[in-house]
């Protein structure tokens, strides 16, 4: 399984890499981590004509936390963002869920900005977006636009990136407020596979102390990442309750998940429904913390 | 010197192999041309047109063949290598496909080029046009024969075959208790993590081919390739290099590359080298596992077995190259430990069009244990009774060894087992999982919420399968011990196993003896390397052939000393009277007397002069009846298989939520007669079970109705990863020796693969109260299960 | 023995073969500078393979699962055939040929794993060294459930594991007492990053 032949270009800049993806008539691809697009080639179902290797754009392989949001560039890998104490600090979600992105060998690789641009529905990062309403920034030689994750994830392994385009960062809004806490829980057939099914949580305390609302999204139960508002399921329920049938039944009614040859369409309703209710326990475990911290 | 049989002895494999100085098939061959292959898209169809044009202009292209270009013995559909008289309706595939495919995978063109990825380009633009036929998929499409696979084999049946033993339909319509099942397992694969290669050489000033494969068996292909190239077998050397596994899948031979690879090579005047890429192994090589078997059987109150019908239907693929192996071996070793007192066992072997199946690890154990063990099971569960009593009341006990079960084996002689110890091995397996206080610790689990289940599973594996294999031992004037023997290594150990045997027998340094394995020029009668026969076979031929190396030795030594040889030893690579190390002289320097040359080329010859006494002058220097040098060559050929034969016991905890199923415990109590070496014994053991625990709960070959296998890669494929393993594996060891060979021994290879699927079934069963009758079992088919049951 | 890959340098700049444009890739690998000329779709585990004549390096499935590929780039467990060997020039590879000490004793790795036959076929193993290399730089001490963690992302068909585990723990043990030399020799040389 070999790649066909394909052009290659190694801009030193930002400017360089958009020009080169500029190139009328050229099917240009961009190369940063490559642990989704080299296997693809590999198997030649993916063949551009050319393939921007941004590899050298250090530049982009920041990992910041400022006004209020956690940016990654297209560079950091996996690997940098969990190891950030910064970022897990600020929005303590993105580590609960790199956890779960496959193996260290493809996380020291494979990048986050890059996962969400490449919109596997079984991706964890695409779906931690999603819930977090966080945004991708992306540029071209016409200029840059920030695209809301809501209208980011067109479909299986479609996102709103047009060719010419090159994602230059994520922005994840950190954890707001002083009782918010979040969660991650997945299900795989083997460790660090593709979700059966996955949930990412966030859930927040009233004044009183109980639960004030919950969001979640779901990662391999649709073409895309699907976020559900279980408030009216969970709200004003004491904060250490463990069990939550009516957030389970909620979201086991509004998913409609498909089969496949690891899962029937029924075994994911039923893992979306206990995992929001663990992802739940998580979150309210750690807004619990916060406030008595 | 003390013994090295039994010993926990540190491979010889291992310095080169873990400095990266292994060398398997892609690592040879540097400058050799690249061959690729067209393969169908599609899992049935006509061949209307293959056009190459656009691939001519592929830069680095130097070759592309079709069927149209093959010489007439290449022309011929492959060898159907073990027939038997039950197969009557036999197709093998021709090495490029003539006219038809049968299965997504089947090779249609061979491209040879400059390297890989120029000879897929030339493949890419290689256009074949087809015309798709009906695909028949899986066995329910096979029996129901709608469509058929191959037009002249009708009902898709290869092959009808009933064993039986006593008159088994009398004996359930008298029998007081009745019952039916219905059992499958589906389809996985052995999937070794280097896939088959093979590199030809053709020297054409010599006229000689070197071929070296990823082989379970060198002189089976060699004997093919010789055969399908109009070769004599002197003009073929076959070499096996490194292996990265072979699980029965390289037993096959030859696969269509095998042969078309050394013909390219020849034609080519170059090198030629084709390295498989994981697609292409599933898709192209072999499966195996996949049956569907309906069970009747009738029992007394006592759960005892008074007849027992099994008739079973047999997943083939889309031909049958390796014979009617695996579903023989699905009912002859179906009784394991028991002895029903009549029996019957039908099966149709059928072709679906899919990938070939052939012996994987177990080579259709697996499955017969699976129905057995399942079966039993559900005597008791119908007679509440403990499971392990029934089982009990059902074996064959130790006194009645040598016990004949009343059929014909896979080797073609009576199933007779040898010996075992059932119920020792009963109290010992039941011991270690703690089986008699399971019970308090379910409830105390229901109690927390939890469930918690046992299972058990007993089976019986003939191993050391003939006819023959053979083993030649050397001695060099420097002292160096050289062993070869002719079948194969893939990673078992056997050069480090068959060391321990010689340098027993000889006395000498293990250091001192190299083994070489799979070389056709080193020996060249061999059967090959499965069905668990190594130890037995080549331990047994190169044990032999180390006695005749050390009667010489000792006669010469003798002569030498003016000694009797009975009064001579050797130890520590070292000849001499016995109890009187001052008088040795080392084996080395025996070698140099056993060969009266003139010539000194060295100091241990010139050392030797001084025994070079006047000897009898008139008699020649070689007796007619003798030879030059320290040499034995034996062969072992047994009578019949030995019986190996083991039980696992697992306890299981399911998830009432997502119905995850974890393994908390594993047990194994396993009787492979004498152990030469444990740490290998207990790798192999490890190696099974981890293939165990994958064949129940995570792997299985997924085909669509179109017969394209959806999960062609390790993403979708699920192999277990160390997460997936039990976290410990507890063994234990009974032996009861072998009568049939010299050491005692019988076969480990394939041991701890067998009772996956029966123990995990039970042990997941026990936890749900759900019957189990079908593997693998996903968290999502257990769930499904569940659903089914409310 | 490393074939004189500097001879080629200067005739092969800009050169093309079977029609594809060649690229200079500079790699230090295993502490010594190579270059190679690869087209640009060469994956970095052929170009070890077979241009850098490295065969230790194992390939098993080519989609970044089995692991068998696993070399350290910069120090950290990569797949090698999930790079471009010319996304990959400049960097400093270590493979299991480089795992060795100077004066060609085991590393305790590689020590470890044949005390405890922590191989069989031995075509997985140049993965798990590599990987086991550095995770116990990382993790120095693991407990059970770190050591299965360190290797939950390598395929092994004939193990089962189970000596594999019993590997890292002894590897573990045997560079308590006795560090490599290699290990830390490296640890200067490359620049700081994630494990």
């Amino acid at each position: 399984m070999k790649p066909r032949p394909l052009g290659y270009a190694r801009p030193q800049s930002v400017t360089e890499a958009l020009a080169a993806l500029a190139v009328p008539d050229v099917e240009a691809k961009v190369l940063a981590g490559g642990q989704s697009l080299v296997p693809l080639m590999s198997l030649r179902l993916a063949a551009p004509d050319l393939l921007v290797d941004i590899n050298r754009l250090s530049e982009l392989s920041y990992v910041a936390v400022a006004d209020g949001q956690v940016r990654v560039g297209a560079l950091a890998r996996h690997a940098d963002v969990l190891a950030s104490e910064a970022a897990a600090a600020a929005q303590p979600l993105l580590r609960k869920a790199l956890r779960f992105v496959a193996h260290p060998a493809i996380r020291n690789r494979g990048t986050t900005v890059g996962s969400i641009v490449h919109a596997d529905p079984a991706g964890e990062m695409p779906a931690v977006l999603a819930l977090l309403a966080g945004t991708v920034v992306v540029a071209s030689t016409a200029g840059r636009r920030s695209i809301p994750a809501s209208e980011f994830f067109l479909g299986p392994l479609e996102s709103a990136v047009q060719p010419g385009e090159l994602a230059t960062e994520v922005q994840f809004p950190v954890l707001s407020g002083p009782a918010a806490g979040t969660g991650f829980s997945e299900v795989s057939r083997r460790r660090g596979d593709y979700a059966v099914c996955g949930v990412a949580a966030i859930a927040w305390l009233g004044a009183d102390g109980r639960i004030g609302g919950a969001k979640a999204a779901y990662l391999s139960v649709a073409p895309s990442p699907v976020v559900l508002d279980l408030t009216e399921a969970v709200a004003a329920r004491p904060a250490d309750d463990v069990l939550f049938p009516a957030a389970a039944s909620l979201v086991r009614a509004r998913l409609e998940p498909e089969s496949d040859i690891h899962a029937t369409a029924g075994y994911r309703r039923q893992l979306a429904g206990v995992l929001t209710e663990r992802a739940l326990v998580e979150a309210l475990a750690q807004a619990r913390e916060a406030v008595t911290a | 010197m003390s013994s090295l049989f039994g010993a926990r002895v540190q491979r010889v494999e291992d310095d080169r192999l873990i400095r990266g100085r292994g060398a398997y098939l892609d690592d040879l061959g540097a400058d050799a041309l690249a061959a690729a292959f067209v393969r169908s898209p599609l899992a049935h169809a006509r061949i209307t047109d293959i056009d190459v044009s656009r691939a001519l202009e592929v830069p680095g292209l130097v070759a592309i063949y079709t069927y149209q270009d093959l010489p007439a013995r290449l022309a011929e559909p492959l060898p159907l290598l073990i027939p038997h008289p039950a197969l009557t309706h036999g197709r093998t595939p021709y090495p490029l496909a003539n006219g038809e495919v049968n299965h997504v995978g089947e090779a249609v063109a061979m491209v040879v080029a400059a390297d890989r990825y120029l000879a897929e380009d030339a493949a890419d633009l290689i256009d074949v046009s087809y015309e798709p036929l009906p695909a028949v998929v899986g066995l329910d499409a096979a029996r129901a024969a709608v469509h058929l696979v191959h037009d002249d084999v009708p009902g898709n049946r290869a092959a009808n075959a009933v064993q039986e033993h006593g008159n088994t339909a009398a004996a359930i319509r008298a029998a007081p208790h009745v019952l039916e099942l219905d059992l499958e397992i589906e389809r996985s694969a052995s999937t070794p993590l280097e896939g088959r290669g093979v590199l030809a050489q053709w020297d054409e000033q010599q006229q000689r081919l070197v071929l070296w494969t990823s082989t379970q068996t060198s002189t089976g292909v060699r004997a093919a390739v010789a055969a399908k190239l109009s070769l004599d077998l002197t003009q073929v050397d076959v070499i096996t290099p490194d292996v990265g596994g072979g699980f029965g899948v390289k037993i096959v031979h030859p696969w269509p590359e095998e042969v078309l690879v050394p013909w390219a090579a020849r034609l080519l005047g170059r090198p030629v080298k084709f390295t498989e890429d994981r697609r292409e192994h599933f898709i192209a090589s072999a499966h195996e596992r996949g049956q569907q078997h309906h069970v009747v059987v009738g029992y007394d109150v006592e759960g005892r077995i008074l007849g027992l019908d099994v008739r079973f239907w047999h997943d083939n693929g889309a031909y049958v190259p390796y014979g009617l192996i695996v579903p023989i071996v699905t009912s002859t070793q179906l009784l394991g430990p028991y002895k029903p007192a009549t029996y019957r066992v039908e099966f149709d072997s059928l072709y679906t069009n899919t990938v070939l199946v052939t012996p994987y690890r177990g080579a259709g154990r697996p499955q017969g244990c699976f129905v057995m063990e399942r079966t039993i099971d559900a005597i008791a569960a119908a007679l509440g009774l403990d499971r392990t009593l029934v089982r009990e009341r059902n074996f064959i006990q130790p006194g009645e060894m040598p016990y004949d079960q009343g059929l014909i084996f896979q080797d073609g002689r009576p199933l007779i087992y040898d010996s075992g110890d059932y119920p020792a091995m009963l109290t010992k397996i039941k011991d270690m999982i703690g089986w008699d206080k399971f019970g308090s610790l379910q409830d105390a689990a229901a109690a927390e919420g939890r469930r918690i289940g046992i299972g058990l599973a007993c089976y019986v594996e003939g191993t050391g399968v003939g006819p023959y294999e053979g083993g030649h031992v050397m001695v060099e004037t420097s002292g160096k011990v050289k062993v070869a023997t002719g079948l194969t290594s893939q990673g078992q150990g056997h050069q480090t196993m068959l060391a321990q045997l010689v340098a027993d027998e000889l006395g000498v340094p293990i250091a001192d003896v190299e083994v070489v394995t799979g070389d056709t020029r080193r020996f060249g009668y061999a059967v090959g390397t499965f069905a668990s026969r190594t130890a037995v076979m080549s331990g047994s031929a190169v044990t032999l052939a180390a006695r005749k190396a050390k009667e010489k030795a000792l006669r010469v030594a003798a002569d030498a000393l003016e000694v009797s040889p009975a009064d001579l030893e050797i130890t520590e690579g070292m000849v001499q009277v016995k109890g009187d190390p001052d008088s040795g002289i080392s084996l080395g320097t025996v070698a140099v007397l056993s060969n009266p040359l003139r010539y000194a080329f060295d100091d241990a010859a010139k050392a030797a002069t001084q025994f070079a006494g006047g000897g009898d002058m008139t008699k020649p220097p070689v007796a007619p009846d003798d030879e030059p040098g320290i040499e034995g060559r034996a062969y072992f050929s047994p009578v019949r298989s030995t019986f190996a034969s083991g039980m696992h016991a697992a306890i299981v905890e399911t998830n009432p939520d997502t119905a995850e199923v974890t393994i908390l415990r594993y047990c194994v109590v396993h009787d492979c007669g004498k152990l030469i070496n444990p740490l290998i014994v207990e790798g192999q053991i490890h190696g099974g079970v981890a293939q165990g625990v994958g064949g129940a709960l995570y792997e299985r070959m997924a085909y669509d109705e179109a017969g394209q296998l959806v999960n062609a890669s390790f993403m979708d494929f699920l192999m277990p990863y160390a997460s997936e393993v039990p976290r410990e594996i507890e063994i234990d060891h009974l032996e009861t020796p072998s009568p049939l060979n010299p050491l005692g021994i019988k076969g480990a290879g394939e041991a701890g693969v067998i009772p996956g699927s029966a123990v995990l079934a039970a042990a997941i069963e026990d936890a749900e109260a759900i019957p189990i009758r079908s593997m693998p079992l996903s968290p999502s088919d257990l769930f499904e299960l569940r659903r089914a049951d409310r | 023995m490393s074939p004189p890959d500097e001879l080629h340098r200067v005739e092969m700049r800009g050169a093309k073969l079977h029609g594809e444009e060649l690229h200079e890739v500079r790699l230090i690998v295993n502490g010594a500078a190579r270059t190679a000329h690869v087209p640009a779709r060469r994956l970095l585990s052929d170009c070890i393979r077979h241009d850098l004549r490295l065969t230790g390096t194992h390939v098993g499935c080519e989609h970044g699962v089995c692991g068998a590929c696993t070399i350290l780039l910069d120090g950290a467990p990569v797949r090698s055939c999930l790079l471009l060997a010319v996304s990959a020039d400049g960097a400093a590879i270590t493979t299991i040929e480089g795992l060795a000490e100077p004066d060609g004793a085991l590393s305790p790795v590689q020590q470890a794993f044949s005390e405890c036959h922590g191989l069989q076929c031995g075509f997985c193993t140049p993965g798990f060294l590599t990987t086991v290399t550095a995770g116990l730089r990382a993790v120095p001490d693991p407990d059970d459930e770190q050591a299965r963690e360190m290797i939950a992302g390598n395929l092994c068909r004939c193990t089962g594991y189970q000596n594999i585990l019993a590997s890292v723990h002894r590897a573990a043990e045997i560079t308590r007492d006795r560090p490599s030399r290699v290990a830390s020799r490296e640890a200067a040389a490359t620049p700081a990053g994630p494990a």
